[in-house]
């Protein structure tokens, strides 16, 4: 499906210099709990539609909450490693709104108490750090999926009829909320991605969801308003849905400012609207218009009791709390020596992770750095796939570097024995072995390569005897050539100073 | 004109007493089970009170216990005793409409955990009992099937929402059944039809599989012929719940234990507070004469037996009715958003030619009857954006003050308060079919007495004091949060001492006119 925008849009530079942009992020988390937020059905991903449900998340009359532990404590430790405020006391609330894919008629969520309030995350773009303030973290369940069959926009105007899949009702979804993020000029774009970017981390970092965007395990609305430079009130806001991935999150705000900026310029108003972002042009158009605001009628969930976080616990949660990423990033710039650009290549490569990890299974932090940004960069680049996707370990990689460390081999056969790795035919060690590519050591037959050489090139040799040692590199080249790069190189020049060199002297 | 029934008539029998003949083989399931259904048969065209009656998988389960039985199996005490379930219970695999067309033909997946326990226990499910549309309702005449006749008189409502209930019980159709109360849906219609009604302690009794009304008041109970019966179908269904989050975990007290200790006759050293704006001096507007002067013979009864008897004032009960019915009406407009028409019960208007929202609330237009319409409008207006604090948040503090009411009369225990208060269940006996329906405020009037212990959650019990104009009065006694018991001891005092002093029991008269041929 292809989206034409009529869309006028206005130069990002000029429009940056004239308006101030304004980003706001809600991020849905579904948590990796085995079961669901209120029930005992499996969250497994994929399953047959309709097959992980019971009385509780089919909404059927009769049927009572209960809430999941389990979630409770990862919302907790996200809000706090996120640095927020842990609710003592706070409620459910019911969100009353009728459509097919909420079993209740409301979706159990919090509103005015929620779990965790007023954090805050330091992002950092271009070495320069920007604070995004949060408001709030709260736990609330996700809807069903409604699959609209017919038509041609997968909509609901124009379907046929429509499906309901409800193995995702009642997920746990926990909602991160900032406040307006203002204040970072032309780099807002870059703030939202780096935001949701330091987000996902930051949850893999506490193993409480696997945040797969492609999955909608992570998904991501994105409020952007404009307001003329030095202007007391914040602009009109309009709320991005549908960006799913982080490339999205960056040019949905881009294109929202531009967008927005000609509009101001024109003197249209904004409208307060939800709009889709669309994936293949990077254009954004009109959703579900908020005309008619729906009034939700939130009122405290009474079929759960009050939620009352006990403060020692609390407390060793925030014991408890693994390394996070910015912590583990100030650690390893100190102990591999690297600087801030270096470290950001790493983290925009994707290579942090497999790096550490290749270090940890003994490569020095150089060769480990070297091997993913460079050979296996590329790899991954030509093949189109992740560079954590490709069929190899980082422990694989260690090894691999050890050997050249230990001089078993050389750069050019390690690339050889790389490219048999990722073809499957087994580790680093095994590939040498099975395939022969060790450095020939002192051999007969190396003997005989460079005794070869030296008769086959007197010129050569009269010329290193009178004193142009520098000429010696031809007869390394042609022992090379012989052993089809087998041999190492600073060995044969040893061998063929010590007969050529050695008989002057 | 009092008769003792036949003794051979299985559907005379307390149902304690019945599980004490078939415990020693007296009598069998399977004819304790036909005796209710031919008694069905023959009255329940004139009652109405079941919605739903399975009387083959009644025998088969009648048979099945009898069975155990015979082979050596341990079997609990209530093995083989009929019951009834209010149509809010959901019974899986058999009908359960809450009263509404919108749930017609709707078979549950699923037993709430009152019916599994219930069923656990080894008793006979006779069938589903009317009631008012998801429980709105105090007369059993906003049941989208029809109304429900009172036994002692057929012209007569048998109070609501459990009407189906109280007739069935009444009337002899079954030997107990359960009723839900969210405003007084248990103790009035018990009053009105001269049976024993308990609200229990709001999260004593699991409300996994009620059809909810209104979350936070919403308890079910037992309705029999005894207390000591009550307090047996009390123990069966409470207790914690771990599929409902307001249940209360922990022990709960002995019920019927307490019964037989208050039939025992001695209250000395119980202190009895009646309210005075519950029908008390100066608040008597509005309270039938004859209900009024039943109470305070009751309350002459309570002091003979040592009771000491005081004026106790609570004023927030004033507010009660205008709080409940804000609080209650909007958790049922959310509750009921469910009933949309995607995935069970009645769908109305999908032939292709309407859109999603246009199919939802056709449903709900034809699905609903016009006493539920009513409480969702209120309902939602209540809790829409700019009245929330106004209306729902206003009924809260009312809540609150009417809880700390409670608590000041039931004091901190050292004597300093009475051990429960007492009231009429109910300002009237029971009112013609039809004197209502028109009036909503009217019909609202008869929960008057039940708000306040449905407001604070605390367990609150009707026991029958006597006829006024032939018809049955309540006599409701409350008690602070856990402390059933007591309920339960007091009415049994009084029931014995009245019982004595009639020389038989109320019911008995109900029994007499039918033998003398129809409704008096």
């Amino acid at each position: 499906m292809t989206t034409t925008t009529g869309d006028r849009l206005l130069d990002f530079d000029d429009v940056v210099s004239r308006y101030e942009p304004v980003i706001g992020l809600e991020t849905h988390v579904e948590l990796g709990t085995v079961t669901k937020m209120f029930c005992g059905c499996s969250t497994t991903f994929g399953a047959e539609p309709n097959t992980q449900t019971c009385p509780v998340c089919l909404g059927l009359p009769g049927s009572l909450p209960v809430a999941n532990a389990a979630a409770i404590e990862a919302t907790v430790q996200i809000g706090l490693a996120l640095n927020c405020r842990i609710a003592s006391w706070c409620r459910f609330a019911r969100k009353n709104y009728f459509y097919p894919d909420i079993p209740k008629g409301f979706q159990t969520s919090q509103y005015d108490e929620p779990l965790c309030v007023s954090g805050y995350l330091d992002v950092v773009v271009d070495g320069e750090t920007h604070r995004v303030e949060i408001e709030r973290v709260h736990l609330e369940e996700d809807t069903g999926k409604n699959l609209h069959v017919g038509g041609s926009t997968g909509r609901i105007h124009g379907a046929d009829h429509s499906l309901v899949d409800y193995n995702r009702a009642g997920i746990p979804l926990v909602e991160i909320v900032t406040r307006p993020v203002s204040g970072a000029g032309a780099k807002a774009p870059e703030v939202a991605k780096a935001y949701v970017t330091e987000l996902r981390e930051i949850i893999q970092a506490l193993g409480v969801s696997d945040v797969r965007m492609e999955q909608g395990s992570l998904r991501c609305d994105v409020n952007t308003s404009i307001a003329p430079v030095g202007a007391l009130e914040m602009g009109t806001r309009t709320e991005t849905k549908n960006v799913n991935s982080l490339r999205s999150v960056e040019r949905s705000v881009r294109y929202e400012i531009r967008r927005q900026a000609a509009l101001l310029d024109e003197g249209v108003r904004i409208r307060q609207e939800t709009r889709h972002f669309h994936e293949d042009t990077g254009s954004t158009s009109p959703g579900r218009s908020k005309e008619e605001a729906t009034d939700y009628r939130y009122f405290p969930e009474p079929d759960l009791v009050p939620l009352a976080p006990d403060a020692a616990w609390v407390e060793s949660l925030r014991l408890a709390l693994p390394e996070l990423p910015a912590a583990r990033r100030a650690r390893l710039i100190q102990e591999w020596g690297l600087s801030d650009t270096e470290m950001t290549w790493l983290l925009n490569a994707g290579a942090l992770g497999v790096v550490a990890e290749t270090v940890a299974a003994g490569a020095s932090p150089a060769e480990a750095r070297k091997w993913w940004l460079g050979e296996l960069a590329r790899r991954a680049n030509e093949s189109g796939t992740e560079l954590t996707d490709l069929p190899i370990t980082p422990a694989q990689v260690a090894e691999l570097s050890g050997l050249v460390a230990e001089g078993r081999v050389n750069d050019k056969l390690a690339r050889q024995v790389l490219d048999h790795v990722l073809a499957g035919e087994g580790g680093p060690t095994e590939v040498v072995e099975a395939r022969g590519l060790a450095v020939l050591g002192e051999s007969d037959e190396l003997v005989a390569a460079v005794e070869a050489a030296i008769a086959g090139a007197p010129d050569v040799v009269a010329k290193v005897r009178a004193g142009k040692v520098q000429a010696l590199g031809a007869l390394v080249g042609q022992v090379m050539k012989t052993t089809k790069g087998q041999a190492d190189a600073a060995t044969v020049r040893r061998m063929l100073e010590e007969r050529v060199v050695g008989q002057t002297g | 004109m009092t008769t003792t029934p036949a003794a051979t008539d299985l559907t005379h029998l307390d149902a304690a007493e019945l599980g004490r003949l078939l415990g020693a083989g007296e009598v069998s399931a399977v004819d304790v089970t036909r005796a209710h259904l031919d008694r069905i048969a023959a009255d329940d065209g004139l009652l109405h009170a079941y919605l739903h009656v399975d009387g083959e998988t009644a025998l088969a389960t009648a048979a099945a216990v009898d069975a155990a039985r015979a082979a050596g199996d341990e079997l609990g005490p209530l093995a083989g005793v009929p019951v009834a379930l209010k149509d809010v219970v959901v019974t899986e695999g058999v009908p359960t409409t809450s009263g509404s067309r919108i749930l017609e033909g709707w078979r549950p997946p699923y037993d709430a955990t009152v019916a599994a326990r219930l069923k656990a226990a080894g008793t006979v499910l006779l069938g589903k009992t009317n009631m008012d549309e998801f429980a709105m309702g105090s007369s059993t005449e906003n049941s989208a099937y029809g109304v429900t006749r009172n036994p002692w008189d057929p012209e007569r409502i048998p109070g609501g929402s459990s009407g189906g209930s109280s007739a069935a019980v009444a009337g002899h159709l079954a030997p107990w059944a359960l009723g839900t109360d969210t405003g007084g849906s248990i103790r009035q219609p018990a009053a009105l039809t001269g049976l024993v009604g308990h609200k229990p302690t709001y999260g004593s009794v699991s409300r996994y599989g009620l059809i909810a009304f209104s979350s936070s008041l919403d308890q079910a109970g037992p309705m029999a012929r005894t207390v000591l019966d009550a307090a047996v179908l009390h123990e069966a269904i409470g207790g914690h719940d771990p599929r409902d989050s307001t249940s209360i975990p922990g022990q709960h007290p002995l019920l019927a234990e307490a019964a037989r200790l208050g039939a025992g006759g001695d209250l000395t050293g119980v202190r009895i507070g009646v309210v005075r704006e519950l029908g008390g001096e100066g608040h008597a507007e509005g309270y039938e004469p004859g209900v009024l002067a039943r109470v305070a013979e009751a309350l002459a009864v309570l002091e003979g037996l040592g009771a000491e008897v005081r004026e106790v004032s609570c004023p927030s009960f004033d507010l009660a009715l205008a709080a409940y019915y804000l609080i209650a009406p909007s958790e049922a407009s959310s509750n009921l958003s469910r009933f949309d028409g995607v995935r069970f019960g009645l769908r109305v208007g999908d032939d292709g030619s309407r859109d999603l929202d246009e199919v939802m609330a056709l449903t709900r237009e034809q699905g609903f009857g016009a006493e539920v319409k009513r409480r969702i409008i209120l309902g939602t207006y209540a809790l829409s954006s700019g009245y929330y604090e106004a209306y729902y948040g206003q009924a809260q503090k009312v809540r609150t003050l009417i809880g700390r009411d409670f608590a000041s009369a039931f004091g901190s225990g050292d004597g300093d308060g009475v051990d429960v208060l007492v009231s009429p269940t109910t300002p009237t006996v029971a009112f013609p079919l039809g004197a209502r329906v028109d009036d909503p405020i009217a019909m609202y009037a008869a929960d008057l007495c039940t708000l306040p212990a449905s407001l604070a959650g605390t367990p609150a019990i009707s026991v029958p004091c006597g006829l006024s104009d032939g018809l049955p009065v309540g006599f409701q006694i409350m008690a602070p949060t856990l402390a059933d018991d007591r309920c339960y001891r007091v009415a049994a005092a009084l029931e014995a001492a009245q019982d004595a002093a009639r020389g038989h029991r109320l019911l008995d008269e109900l029994a007499a006119r039918r033998t003398t041929g129809g409704p008096a």
